[in-house]
């Protein structure tokens, strides 16, 4: 046995997956890693970790794991792969685009991530230099994570907002200037399943210790539900009469901050008129949630000093997504509470390093006039939604495979796809996505396993790294931290090696001022005045100094616009309720409400064949998405995927607990393991998503029983938001429940 | 006699098995053995559903004393996403018992 050594690092998938950026404690002996502990030091976790991140070692050296380049040498689905060199592979993929771009142009490539990872630095530098405007996050119909809410927030407030969890403060909940939250508002989400967007969701738990009330948005009844001062069961979908129907109490009642509205919002007459079309009892009919206990909630949100509200997907996933994130961000705007201690602060990263440049000036300088021309002109859904044009550098999912399938306007020849197991994953109408990318004719995979992505699909897949084996850095909120490569396993790369070697072919020119990703890291730390040595120095993390980046009341001090005056940063330097960058956009400059596309109400004749309202896409404390179900020590916790059926419903469809049944619908039917709980309502189930076996048979057919198990087979698309953001169908969908007998039956 | 103990205010559990993964890589364990064990219980009040948390010490649990001999935390202590447990002398700790409801004091005899 050698010395164990122990180094910190900081969190970011691939291994855990997720969003979170906890210090970890890596102990390595003799050049491996052998145990991981959070950093007791670090202001994220304070030494605490999640299940996934403490199975680490289980998920690095596990023996599916892939740490060569492979290339395929059989049929395509064949399973049947070679190893090759790094330089044979690099070859062959430069080989591979340059004919596809030479022939067709390069915009027929797209380049196709998920979620997780440091992975929009690597994947944007690889597609711009390639000269490829079409990055995308294939087959997440409407973009709905995220992106909405972040887009809403940017036209409407000018800059991201979170809820105050201390998080800005490196002394977090003993800083002085730091105060509890009176009530956060957590809408559509259990926080304590996982860490969404750089916000460690127990902080939430954390504020509840500390005396914080909860108001629960939620159609489930979850260990935080049950511990909330006002539950409000909605509908699935219906979010955007729920914000609509609160905000109709709050400004009837004279309950908004006068004070801070007459100074710092604009548009609130035309939001009041708007709001008084939501009377509570209407909201009442559409969400399900009786009138009286919206108008408590309503009140007790409005009468708190200091309050926030903490989101997730579901309000992505609504019809007009960016509508229902915008009724929401008015909540918390005419109540005061922006950049309070204690409320919604305003969200920047620390130090102003971006991941990835943003500005035309930036983007031109890096890669080109010609590539910026292009993400204007070629890439697709820019033409047809000025939001997705105007907001994020991000193709239209459902739309890039729309024209995958049609080549039209133009045809899409090539896919590179990293950190994204689209088929197994978030590909709503997964079938069509497999259907249509198999005609492509060039697809790179970079992952970490084989999956049913790289099974069915795959020319070459490029071993990537976890975070322990990998140098980057993370600017997401606070802190500023790196990423420190400690291990290497195998001849795995990490994300920004293989991205970056391959843009210099692609791109020698413009990206000759950097001999190796470190320089690209030290430029985009510039702004911080560190290296990445220095930081390294420093500990491996910064919270941010006194400025932009720190809250609070940067408003009134000038700290959030451009021209250093007091204000917000939109047109009107207020936070604009009457939206006029939505406006600018075509679209309702004030927020609405959309029935779901599936409903009871929009179409009832369906629901009376499929009665039940699926709701999928919840986290597991154990998985990230369609990740890790090969990990023992997760596995054995939640080992099937299983369905949350009412004990009322189980009793009508005569199904015990335990039983193994499809939800089916017109879109096919997919197998799922009964749950009896009153954790769901008798109208509605929940069933997780990303599941697939990778202990099964890889090889077509069943690419890992893939076809038995993804759930997104039954959801509908493309999306139906105004705006291409949003309207995702995931939380909404008609199913039915069917027993095995009778589909064998039926089947003849 | 059992010196030391572990209280946990399990009204804070939320069930993430940070415990559980936490015990499993300080021991090596493989799938099936475990120091500590977390059971869900779902009911009904008559006004809500609630869904609350029990962790459960198991005859595996060795309180990691080599770990705390180096002035650490047991492994399930530190993970501990919601910070609800607590390790500690039992005598110090059962005098705590009072202040809070909801709260379990396990005492463990390590081996």
């Amino acid at each position: 046995m050698g010395k164990i050594d122990v180094y910190p690092t900081v969190a970011w998938s691939a291994g855990a997956g997720c969003h979170g950026g906890c210090g970890q404690k890596l102990f390595v002996e003799d050049g491996k890693m052998v145990k991981i502990e959070g950093d007791e030091n670090h202001p994220f976790n304070q030494g605490r970790s999640c299940p996934r991140v403490l199975a680490l070692t289980q998920y690095m050296y596990h023996e599916d794991r892939i740490t060569q380049p492979m290339k395929r040498v059989g049929e395509r689905g064949s399973g049947k792969f070679e190893p090759i060199s790094w330089d044979d592979a690099f070859d062959y993929c430069e080989t591979e685009m340059s004919k596809i771009k030479d022939q067709y142009g390069p915009e027929s490539i797209v380049f196709a991530q998920g979620t997780g990872r440091d992975i929009g630095g690597p994947i944007s530098f690889l597609a711009y230099s390639f000269g490829s405007p079409n990055w995308v996050q294939l087959g997440l119909s409407g973009q709905s994570c995220y992106t909405p809410r972040l887009g809403a927030m940017k036209a409407v407030q000018g800059d991201f907002g979170v809820s105050d969890c201390s998080q800005f403060l490196e002394d977090r909940y003993d800083d002085p200037e730091w105060e509890v939250p009176e009530v956060i508002i957590v809408w559509g989400q259990h926080p304590p399943n996982g860490c969404p967007d750089a916000f460690f969701g127990h902080w939430i738990v954390d504020c509840m210790k500390r005396g914080t009330k909860i108001i629960s948005m939620d159609p489930r009844n979850t260990w935080m539900t049950g511990r909330a001062e006002h539950h409000l069961k909605l509908r699935p979908g219906t979010d955007g009469a729920m914000a609509l129907g609160m905000l109709n109490v709050i400004l009837g009642e004279g309950l908004e901050d006068k004070k801070f509205c007459d100074k710092w919002v604009h548009g609130m007459d035309e939001l009041r008129e708007r709001a008084a079309e939501y009377p509570v009892e209407r909201v009442a009919q559409i969400t399900g949630v009786p009138a009286e206990e919206i108008a408590e909630a309503a009140r007790f949100f409005a009468n708190a000093k200091r309050g926030s509200i903490h989101w997730g997907v579901p309000i992505d996933m609504c019809p007009d997504g960016t509508s229902v994130a915008h009724g929401i961000i008015c909540l918390w705007a005419i109540t005061g509470n922006i950049d309070i201690p204690g409320g919604q602060v305003i969200a920047r990263p620390s130090h102003e390093v971006s991941s990835y440049p943003y500005s035309t000036e930036a983007l031109v300088d890096l890669y080109g006039e010609e590539l910026v021309k292009t993400l204007t002109e070629k890439r697709i859904g820019a033409d047809a939604y000025k939001m997705v044009k105007n907001f994020r550098g991000w193709a239209q999912p459902d739309m890039v495979i729309d024209q995958i399938m049609t080549g039209e306007p133009y045809p899409i020849k090539g896919a590179w796809i990293q950190t994204a197991n689209v088929l197994g994953g978030q590909a709503a109408r997964a079938n069509f996505h497999y259907e249509a990318l198999k005609k492509l004719e060039f697809v790179a995979v970079v992952d970490l396993f084989h999956n049913p992505t790289t099974m069915a699909l795959a020319d070459i897949v490029l071993p990537s790294s976890t975070f322990p084996e990998k140098d980057s850095f993370r600017s997401w909120w606070a802190p500023l931290s790196i990423i420190k490569k400690r291990v290497q396993v195998g001849d795995c790369k990490t994300d920004w090696e293989i991205n970056f070697e391959l843009a210099k072919r692609f791109n020698p020119e413009g990206t000759q001022r950097w001999g190796s990703p470190m320089d690209y890291f030290n430029e985009r730390l510039a702004p911080s005045g560190k290296t990445f040595e220095d930081m390294e120095e420093a500990g491996g993390w910064l919270m941010p100094e006194d400025g932009p980046a720190k809250p609070y009341r940067r408003h009134e001090r000038g700290l959030l616009r451009q021209d250093g005056e007091p204000g917000f940063n939109t047109r009107s330097g207020k936070i604009e309720v009457y939206c006029t960058a939505y406006e600018d956009w075509d679209l309702d400059p004030l927020p609405f409400y959309t029935e779901p596309p599936q409903s009871p109400i929009s179409t009832p004749e369906l629901h009376k064949k499929y009665p039940l309202i699926m709701i999928t896409g919840a986290r597991s404390q154990l998985y990230f998405h369609s990740e890790l179900r090969g990990i023992p020590w997760l596995r054995e916790k939640e080992p099937d995927p299983y369905v949350e059926v009412h004990p009322e419903t189980a009793k009508e469809y005569d199904v015990y607990d335990g039983e193994w049944i499809y939800l089916k619908n017109d879109l096919g039917k997919v197998k799922r393991k009964v749950m009896i709980t009153e954790r769901v309502k008798p109208t509605e189930i929940q069933t997780l998503h990303g599941w697939w076996m990778p202990e099964q048979e890889g090889a077509e057919p069943n690419l890992f029983g893939v076809w038995d198990y993804q759930i997104n087979q039954l959801v509908p698309g493309p999306q139906e938001s105004q705006s291409g953001f949003g309207g995702g169908q995931y939380k909404t969908t008609l199913v039915t429940l069917e027993k095995f007998e009778q589909g064998a039956a039926a089947n003849g | 006699m059992a010196k030391y103990g572990m209280l946990i205010d399990y009204d804070f559990c939320t069930g993430c098995h940070s415990c559980e993964v936490a015990c499993q890589q300080e021991h090596n364990y493989p799938v099936g053995k475990n120091g500590i064990r977390v059971t869900e219980h779902e009911y009904d009040t008559g006004e809500k559903i609630k869904i609350d948390f029990m962790p459960f010490l198991t005859d595996l649990c060795d309180l990691c004393m080599p770990r705390v001999a180096e002035g650490e935390k047991p492994a399930c202590v530190k993970h501990c996403q919601s910070a609800c447990m607590e390790f500690g002398l039992t005598k110090d700790l059962a005098k705590t018992l009072g202040d809070k409801s909801k709260v379990v004091l396990y005492t463990v005899q390590p081996g």
